[in-house]
């Protein structure tokens, strides 16, 4: 016969008010099994702990009932109890009679909330008297990081792993690392150039004996599970050899032909053979495929001809590299919405309407402009700039719900730099809000106002034209309850930060989750901000929603906290709460297979001693199971049976109803 | 109201003497409208203290001469007691009166006040109405 003891919790009234937990209590002691019972104001707290731990010893009992609030709050509290008192932790169960029950019901005479906490409480005793005990799983760890993105949040993440003495990884699309970072002339609010304070941690990266980088690079396929990932990765052919290229850039000197230059966003050109920016790293350059004649047509070649090394190679080919990873960080960044959207602003029919990431460069002293401020159309130094605030932005017809959060902030820094650049010139600043929450942000944002003389006007822009070769920018000041119109040499556009196109296969490859906007999710919002609900792959920078520098490299360091921590252990312990396949029933239908959202079931076959097949059957890979049962609804010959909750156990539960 | 915006009125010369007759950085103004507030007399007022403030840092000057907001502010600078930026609205308002003053376009001339009522009125008002109403 088990020895039962069922605890039935107050929560100081938020239980007690609707529930008559001592009458709980003394209907459960009546039950077969139970041994002993009693109510307690707070079973959470430190003496209601003890109490229980000195009730499981003085009664010898086998197994507990906690009734209390929702397991996600107490259930590791009271398994914790009850393994300190002897117990194995599986042979302890909670009944939610908190949020199930008592918060649901009014009714002050009790009657509802007991009777209902009984019936769930009894229910629960079916479960736990057919519980088996279970053992937590222990998995080993492989010591090494992969990084996906190479931007500030990725390069901060990998500097602090490879400081701590773990190998890393670190992957990036472009064939140089620094992201979007790297396009900013100043940052606020200190104004220090973006240049200056990002390239030592670039090269710090490149040089750092811990960190392998792989640039021009893309995550193909992920497997696996935390500790043991297997992930492949697509070198794209750069046609340059990187071990013998020395980058003393003589090929991109001779090469004849230009295309668009993707960093520069279409403000300038660069060569068919480049690197993207000067402070490159690795400072190796790319032939841009599609557009060399050599590679389409078998014309030029002038930068083969010229390499001393001899590294240039036409013939190259996209590489697979698979490598193993005990955790993945994912900071893939952001992107602008396309300026193509905003035909409103003029953007399409006059030259001179550009985005935020544009003026950055032409502010930037490596830009196509070395740092004055010219316009698109004819390179004049523009006498007035309209900057326009939340262009998609805080738009539900037309763009995104969110604020992107950076836009009030570099916009006055764009007023700033150009206060600084253009002595005379005049800035307007159409906004609906100023959000410059943040260290020293408010006082950067009235720096801007009061002394470079920016006019901020609140209210929105309602429309751009052309009118003798000036742009007219007509818009409404609510301040002054009045329509302004102002005469500009340009506009620029505060456009919206999105995801990455492509961000949403990523998440699929990784198996972790993603909102509307597809930005990635994070575990808990506030409470666990850089996990995902995939164990062992962490989050980083704006690939999980607007944010600003000081955020990003915070979280970077943040991800590599949480890997450190997990690979400061040799072998790391799970839930027992996983799918077991009976293999005696099992027909290897495989229909489990299709139906795991984890990718947790595996083919496996029976052999006999000769090696041969005998039969085949499913098995559940515990590092990945993450119990959610989805297998077992999916089992037609009802061999799978999640450990825990049993369909033994359920089904006693259900009876007891 | 439509306004045409441009450099030369928000930075222009009417602006800067005020700005240099009354001391005050109109730029600090942010617009929290706790001046037009607390000000005992805004109701009387065609344009409240706090557009005063909008009006001239958009440079519209004569929006704020036309009102009688200047005319009407008792100075009491309970605007200046309570502004989280440190703006006198009533030190601009003293200013654009004596702008006005000296021009010769105040409202009233002393021989203009009918002898009965300068016998009667007390010492004090007749003193803070020649300062503040006689150029």
């Amino acid at each position: 016969m088990p020895r039962i003891g069922v605890f039935v919790c107050q929560c100081g009234n938020n239980i007690a008010a609707t529930v008559d937990t001592k009458k709980v209590a003394e209907e459960m002691l009546k039950l077969p099994g139970v041994v002993y019972t009693c109510d307690y104001k707070f079973m959470c707290s430190s003496p209601g702990q003890e109490m229980l731990k000195q009730t499981i010893k003085d009664n010898k009992l086998d197994s507990i009932i906690v009734a209390a609030c929702s397991p996600h709050m107490h259930e590791k509290t009271f398994r914790k109890a009850g393994e300190a008192a002897g117990l194995n932790p599986y042979r302890v169960e909670i009944t939610n009679i908190r949020e199930q029950c008592s918060w649901v019901h009014h009714d002050k005479t009790r009657a509802v909330g007991t009777v209902k906490s009984t019936d769930l409480t009894r229910m629960t005793l079916e479960r736990l008297k057919r519980n088996q005990p279970l053992n937590k799983i222990k998995i080993p760890i492989k010591k090494r990081a992969l990084v996906i993105g190479g931007g500030i949040a990725g390069i901060q993440a990998a500097l602090d792993i490879a400081e701590g003495g773990i190998e890393v990884v670190l992957v990036e699309r472009e064939p140089s690392i620094g992201g979007n970072m790297a396009r900013l002339s100043e940052t606020f609010p200190t104004m220090d150039c973006s240049q200056c304070i990002l390239t030592p941690k670039m090269v710090e990266a490149e040089l750092n004996e811990n960190i392998k980088l792989y640039t021009y690079s893309e995550v193909e396929k992920v497997d696996g599970y935390i500790g043991n990932f297997t992930v492949q990765i697509r070198k794209k052919a750069r046609y340059v050899d990187e071990d013998r290229c020395t980058g003393c850039g003589e090929c991109i000197e001779k090469c004849p032909f230009n295309a668009e230059s993707k960093f520069e966003l279409g403000l300038a050109k660069r060569k068919i053979i480049y690197t993207p920016f000067p402070q490159s790293v690795p400072n190796i350059p790319v032939i841009d495929a599609p557009n060399c004649p050599k590679i389409q047509k078998d014309k030029c070649g002038a930068c083969a001809v010229v390499c001393g090394p001899k590294c240039i190679d036409f013939k190259q080919e996209d590489k697979i590299v698979t490598e193993e990873f005990g955790a993945i960080i994912v900071a893939t960044g952001y992107d602008l919405m396309p300026n193509e959207r905003f035909g409103e602003y003029g953007y399409g029919r006059i030259k001179d309407v550009i985005n935020g990431m544009q003026f950055e460069r032409l502010a930037s002293s490596s830009g196509p402009t070395g740092g004055e401020i010219r316009r698109p159309s004819d390179g004049k130094v523009p006498q007035s700039i309209v900057f326009i605030q939340c262009v998609g932005s805080r738009d539900e017809q037309k763009g995104v719900s969110y604020c992107s959060k950076v836009c009030c902030m570099y916009t006055a820094k764009h007023t700033m730099l150009y206060n600084h650049k253009v002595h005379g010139g005049k800035s307007y600043v159409f906004y609906m809000d100023i959000r410059c929450a943040g260290k020293r942000y408010e006082e950067f944002v009235r720096r801007a106002i009061e002394h470079d003389g920016a006019m901020y006007l609140r209210g929105r822009v309602s429309r751009v034209y052309e009118k003798d070769g000036r742009i007219i920018v007509q818009g409404a000041d609510t301040l002054s309850n009045s329509q302004v119109e102002i005469e500009a040499d340009m506009v620029v556009m505060a456009t919206a930060l999105v995801s990455r196109p492509g961000a949403d296969s990523l998440a699929q490859k990784l198996g972790i989750g993603y909102d509307k906007y597809k930005f990635y999710n994070e575990y808990h919002p506030k409470l666990r901000p850089v996990e995902t609900v995939t164990a062992g792959i962490f989050l980083a920078g704006t690939c999980m929603g607007p944010m600003d520098i000081p955020d990003s490299v915070a979280q970077g360091s943040a991800t590599a906290s949480k890997v450190l921590a997990l690979f400061s252990a040799n072998e790391m312990t799970r839930e027992p709460i996983t799918a077991l396949v009976n293999k005696v029933t099992c027909n290897a239908c495989w229909d489990c297979v299709t139906a795991c959202p984890y990718s947790a079931i595996e083919r496996d076959a029976v052999k006999n001693r000769q090696g041969e097949v005998v039969r085949l059957l499913a098995k559940v890979n515990e590092g990945v199971c993450q119990g959610c049962g989805v297998c077992v609804a999916a089992c037609r010959s009802k061999s799978i049976d999640l450990k825990g909750y049993t369909d033994e156990q359920v089904f006693a539960a259900l009876a007891a109803f | 109201m439509k306004i045409r915006l441009s450099g030369a009125d928000i930075d222009g010369p009417r602006v800067k003497h005020i700005e240099r007759v009354t001391g005050e950085d109109l730029k600090h103004c942010y617009q929290c409208g706790k001046c037009s507030a607390g000000c005992p007399v805004s109701y009387l007022m065609e344009v409240p203290p706090s557009r005063v403030m909008r009006l001239l840092q958009l440079g519209r000057v004569d929006d704020v001469e036309a009102a009688n907001t200047m005319w009407v502010c008792v100075g009491c600078v309970q605007c200046y007691a309570r502004c989280p930026k440190g703006c006198s609205v009533a030190s601009v308002l003293e200013g654009m009166r004596q702008i006005q003053l000296r021009k010769g376009t105040g409202p009233t001339l002393i021989k203009d006040i009918p002898i009965p009522f300068l016998r009667k009125a007390p010492q004090q008002a007749l003193v803070c109405g020649f300062r503040k109403f006689v150029g």
